[in-house]
């Protein structure tokens, strides 16, 4: 597969604090990347360096076959960029301002409107075409904001948190364009949700303090979360020695209202944990994959990465 | 590309009252001028019996509506040149511009042009009102095209600098009020060593320079004086923008 952007030992420092640190990676033609991390992890300071809005301390930026820095509006021209804050001019109406944009990416004028329309369509603002962009909804200006980044068809779509401060139905509403846009372009989304990262990508890095601690598909992001422990509710447990002496448990944990958290020496059986407690009459009544949370997972990378 | 700057400038200065507001109030002023001014000039000149006191009706109108255009402009340009660029950095839009194939060269010329071309509607109207003139009299044009031509020069010095301490904050109103400061300190430059006439100082005023085009000249120093004075601040504004992207 052709790559399509690949960024070499990224550095940044504001002064003598390093906001990104060393951060190599590349994207693939047509793939949705999610670039994971906490707030002040230093993902808005790797898009703006990717995008050309902030120059790197350190490294290089490929787009295509062209260095940011070097051949700036060449590179430039094949990204849509859409920052945390979405830059709009309100006073404007969406006619308008997505005109200005498909403009400034030097889209032929006599394919302005055609591009305006199919930005529109796609991004559900077609009935909004007259309205200005001040009065719209939080989730329409959102829209918006897509929509300029994807009104020159580029072959990145950057978007920096794209679904912050938008109500549950917007959310799902947002995903569920950044998908299709997944479909046609390369995209990399940036966010601190991680369930958003499972929906909407097929490859997730993780950021930490300006490095990166993880990257590798959705599969094995999984495979950290659940990893090898099962939550299991029993109303008549027996003691604790006596849970922790079966053969194939390593440990088990005991938490509130009768849970208890079991981890397996290799691979998760449920089936013949199920069965034991049935046959035992423990009183199964909960059993469930044991999700680690993201701040966990966080805490294990950060750890491993020590 | 730079057209397409100039153009969405155009586009968001009229998309605002703003932009028509101050056009309309400039087009008044200068409207009640132009009538006061033909008032005065028959009082006066019935006055004047002399043929020294006697000047054309050109040079007494005129003279004063170019006088004061420059005062005005300095009122309206600080206005006007704060939306430029301290108000998208207000309203975090910069990046839109950065990350499109544009370069900050382009971005600063283009915003620079868009306001140069949106107040020559101004200048334009000036000519054609005192133009008007000519058809009961008879006009000097080469005064009108000269004095003209000194007044977009000036302008284009007052936007260059306006944009300039633009670039420096994102308060619109700061930049608004350190650009008018800067402006009228500039303009009065040549009142602080009046006793010496020659004093390098008085050489920086905008308004001595501008002085000799309301006389219908139009001198080859005057001409660089503006052209300098305009392309030194547009460098200095692309220079801080570049800075942002250097020091972020």
């Amino acid at each position: 597969m052709t790559i399509s952007l690949e960024a070499k030992n990224l550095s940044r420092q504001f002064g003598p604090n390093f906001a990104v640190k060393d951060v190599t990676f590349n994207l693939k033609r047509g793939e949705v990347l999610g670039f994971l991390g906490p707030n002040g992890a230093g993902k808005s300071t790797t898009m703006r360096m990717l995008t050309g809005n902030l120059a790197p301390t350190d490294g290089s930026v490929k787009i295509g076959p062209f260095d940011i820095i070097e051949e700036p509006k060449k590179a430039k021209s094949l990204i849509g960029y859409l920052p945390e804050v979405r830059p709009l001019y309100k006073e404007l109406t969406v006619d308008e301002f997505l005109t200005i944009a498909a403009r400034f990416h030097n889209v032929a004028s006599k394919n302005i409107k055609s591009s305006v329309d199919n930005a529109k369509q796609r991004c559900g603002l077609t009935h909004m075409s007259k309205r200005l962009i001040e009065n719209l909804s939080n989730g329409y200006q959102q829209r918006v904001g897509i929509a300029q980044a994807i009104i020159h068809n580029p072959e990145i779509v950057i978007l920096d948190e794209p679904t912050v401060g938008l109500d549950p139905i917007q959310i799902r509403e947002i995903r569920k364009l950044i998908k299709e846009i997944g479909k046609n372009h390369s995209v990399i989304l940036s966010t601190h949700i991680l369930p958003e990262v499972e929906m909407v990508c097929d490859r997730v890095q993780i950021i930490n303090q300006g490095s990166l601690v993880f990257h590798g598909s959705i599969e094995d992001l999984k495979q950290q979360r659940i990893g090898n422990k099962l939550q299991v509710g029993l109303s008549k447990a027996p003691s604790m020695k006596e849970l922790s002496s079966i053969e194939y448990i390593v440990k088990v944990e005991k938490m509130e209202n009768n849970l208890f958290r079991f981890y397996f020496k290799k691979t998760v059986d449920a089936e013949k944990l199920a069965t034991l407690c049935a046959k035992n009459k423990w009183g199964l009544f909960h059993i469930a994959p044991d999700v680690t949370s993201l701040e966990d997972i966080f805490a294990q990378l950060t750890m491993l990465g020590n | 590309m730079i057209f397409n700057i100039v153009r969405k400038e155009l586009k968001s200065i009229f998309a605002s009252p703003m932009g028509w507001i101050i056009l309309a109030l400039l087009m008044f002023g200068f409207g009640t001028q132009y009538l006061s001014g033909m008032d005065n000039y028959f009082q006066v000149m019935s006055g004047a019996i002399r043929p020294a006191e006697r000047v054309g009706v050109t040079i007494f109108v005129g003279g004063q509506i170019y006088g004061n255009a420059a005062f005005l402009m300095s009122f309206a340009i600080p206005i006007l040149t704060m939306k430029l660029i301290s108000e998208e950095r207000r309203g975090m839009t910069l990046p839109f511009l950065f990350s499109a194939p544009i370069s900050i060269t382009e971005i600063v010329v283009g915003k620079f042009l868009g306001l140069l071309i949106f107040l020559s509607i101004l200048v334009i109207y000036i000519f054609i009102m005192l133009a008007t003139m000519n058809i009961w009299a008879d006009i000097d044009f080469g005064y009108l095209l000269a004095n003209s031509f000194g007044l977009i020069l000036l302008i284009s010095s007052f936007v260059a600098l306006g944009t300039f301490f633009s670039s420096l904050t994102s308060q619109p109103i700061i930049s608004a009020v350190l650009s008018f400061i800067a402006l009228i300190a500039l303009m009065m430059a040549g009142r602080y060593y009046a006793s010496a006439p020659d004093h390098w100082f008085n050489h920086i005023s905008l308004l001595r320079h501008y002085q000799s085009f309301s006389k219908g000249i139009i001198e080859s120093a005057d001409i660089v004086y503006f052209l300098l004075f305009t392309l030194t601040f547009l460098l200095l504004t692309i220079r801080r923008l570049d800075s942002d992207r250097l020091r972020g």
